[in-house]
């Protein structure tokens, strides 16, 4: 379960070595971007709708070809098999996609249940989630579980593509106090694209704004 | 007993049959109509023709003549494969992949039956090699055209589905294994069914031939047994051949759904 402390508590508990450096990422028409995040660090990015904060990150977990260097904990993107890599840099997309009948289908067998089922309650499910039916999933229901679908790999670095898009302000705190808590626990970092600003405040240390060939950091 | 020699006006009352058809479809608005003549008339040539050819052939019986006619046919029906799919993979990999498939088992299975089972004398007498390959190549297309168009559909359609599965860190086999298994199963059926059917429901071509030139039935059932079996692992061999290459090909190194590959 979360634990009760505000979300400011925890967001100033960082430390300071790099967990995962891009230098010169160029993808489609975008980018060259440099930037790196912290160890237990949030980094916020917002930008215009269409400008490309999607497919930064997917060009992050490598899912879309790129040139540039992608760093974790110093060693190359190219070092690492693909699907490594994307279990160490996990992208959560702002839509949720399930092939299974039920959600417990969708998690790794080696995984916890118990420890899956406590992730779920302190983002507002009832504790027989696990055995519910996809197809009586809501949007938001599902963008919630596919935070912790994400989260069951414990990644090192999360991307999260807008996680909050579909949910209310109840939730919306809900999955910002998981993650902060998720970044002090496992010491992970994370990339939060989002277009609220007033959410970037609460939980970023560092926030960046995308632009087509240029990611500017913005004065807090 | 004698067979009945056709002439051309029987054939011309079947095809009334099939002119009817097409009027059918124009007035149902099925668009077919136009498809329905050209492949008819299509069909009725070619046939003409490789009557004429067989008989060179038959008279000929050379190595290199089954060898030309049986390339002929695999690059007429790797066309087919591709033609047949309403998502192609882009360029000479898309027809690559659907004939290289069938030179696999069609060919293959071909000449196990040829050198292994029939142990006709020599292994390629045309009269054998040329309809065997036909009657492969035939179902073996069928099958590997349905299997290809139903994954090029599936992968762009669930694209999201396959990105999210490799984005929690599977690879592209797992992230496509529910789909590539799918579409063999999709390929694979049509030729159960009709093992499901034959006898039953329906006297396959063959054995009716042979029966109507006037095989012994028992004789002629047991070649159709022989043909069934070929063809049931041509058509499978095939459909599970064009699906591993086409996952390989359309998924690349770094385990990402390379959609652009598909025109």
């Amino acid at each position: 379960m979360i634990s009760k402390q505000s979300i400011s508590t925890l967001k100033f508990q960082q430390s300071g070595s790099i967990r995962l450096e891009v230098e010169g990422l160029k993808f489609l028409d975008n980018g060259p971007y440099s930037f790196d995040i912290k160890k237990k660090e949030c980094v916020g990015v917002s930008g215009k709708s269409g400008i490309g904060k999607t497919q930064l990150l997917r060009a992050i977990t490598d899912l879309i070809p790129h040139s540039g260097q992608l760093l974790f904990d110093g060693a190359r993107c190219s070092t690492f098999a693909a699907p490594v890599w994307r279990s160490k840099v996990t992208m959560i997309p702002a839509e949720s996609f399930w092939w299974y009948e039920t959600v417990e289908d969708h998690f790794p067998l080696k995984q916890k249940k118990q420890s899956i089922v406590e992730q779920c309650e302190s983002v507002g499910f009832a504790d027989d989630v696990l055995g519910w039916q996809v197809g009586r999933l809501s949007t938001g229901e599902k963008q919630r579980l596919a935070l912790i679908r994400g989260l069951s790999n414990t990644p090192s670095v999360l991307l999260l593509d807008e996680p909050c898009s579909a949910l209310d302000e109840y939730h919306t705190k809900l999955i910002e106090s998981l993650v902060l808590q998720y970044i002090q626990d496992k010491r992970s970092s994370v990339l939060w694209v989002s277009h609220d600003p007033d959410q970037l405040q609460r939980v970023a240390d560092r926030e960046f704004s995308l632009l087509k060939n240029d990611l500017v950091e913005k004065r807090k | 007993m004698e067979v009945i020699s056709l002439g051309f006006w029987d054939l011309g009352m079947a095809a009334v049959l099939v002119f009817v058809l097409a009027l059918l479809s124009l007035a149902l608005s099925l668009g077919l109509e136009w498809k329905i003549l050209l492949f008819g008339c299509r069909m009725t040539v070619q046939l003409l023709i490789i009557g004429v050819v067989l008989r060179y052939l038959f008279a000929d019986g050379s190595l290199l003549m089954v060898v030309l006619m049986s390339t002929v046919m695999l690059l007429a029906a790797g066309r087919e494969v591709l033609a047949r799919q309403n998502i192609r993979i882009k360029g000479f990999t898309g027809y690559a992949i659907g004939t290289g498939a069938m030179f696999v088992s069609s060919f293959s299975v071909s000449l196990i039956a040829l050198i292994v089972i029939i142990r006709v004398d020599p292994w390629y007498t045309p009269q054998y090699a040329v309809p065997l390959l036909g009657m492969l190549l035939g179902n073996t297309m069928t099958g590997i055209a349905l299997a290809l168009d139903h994954l090029t559909d599936r992968l762009r359609r669930e694209q999201g589905v396959v990105e999210q599965r490799l984005l929690l860190g599977q690879t592209w086999k797992q992230a496509s294994m529910e789909i590539r298994r799918s579409c063999m199963r999709t390929g694979m059926i049509p030729i159960i069914n009709s093992m499901a059917a034959a006898g039953l429901v329906s006297l396959p071509g063959m054995m009716t031939g042979q029966i109507l030139g006037g095989t012994p039935p028992i004789e002629a059932v047991k070649y159709q047994i022989l043909i069934i079996f070929l063809i049931a692992a041509g058509t499978g061999f095939g459909v599970i051949c064009a699906i591993w290459l086409s996952g390989h090909y359309l998924f690349d190194k770094r385990h990402r759904l390379c959609l652009e590959k598909l025109g």
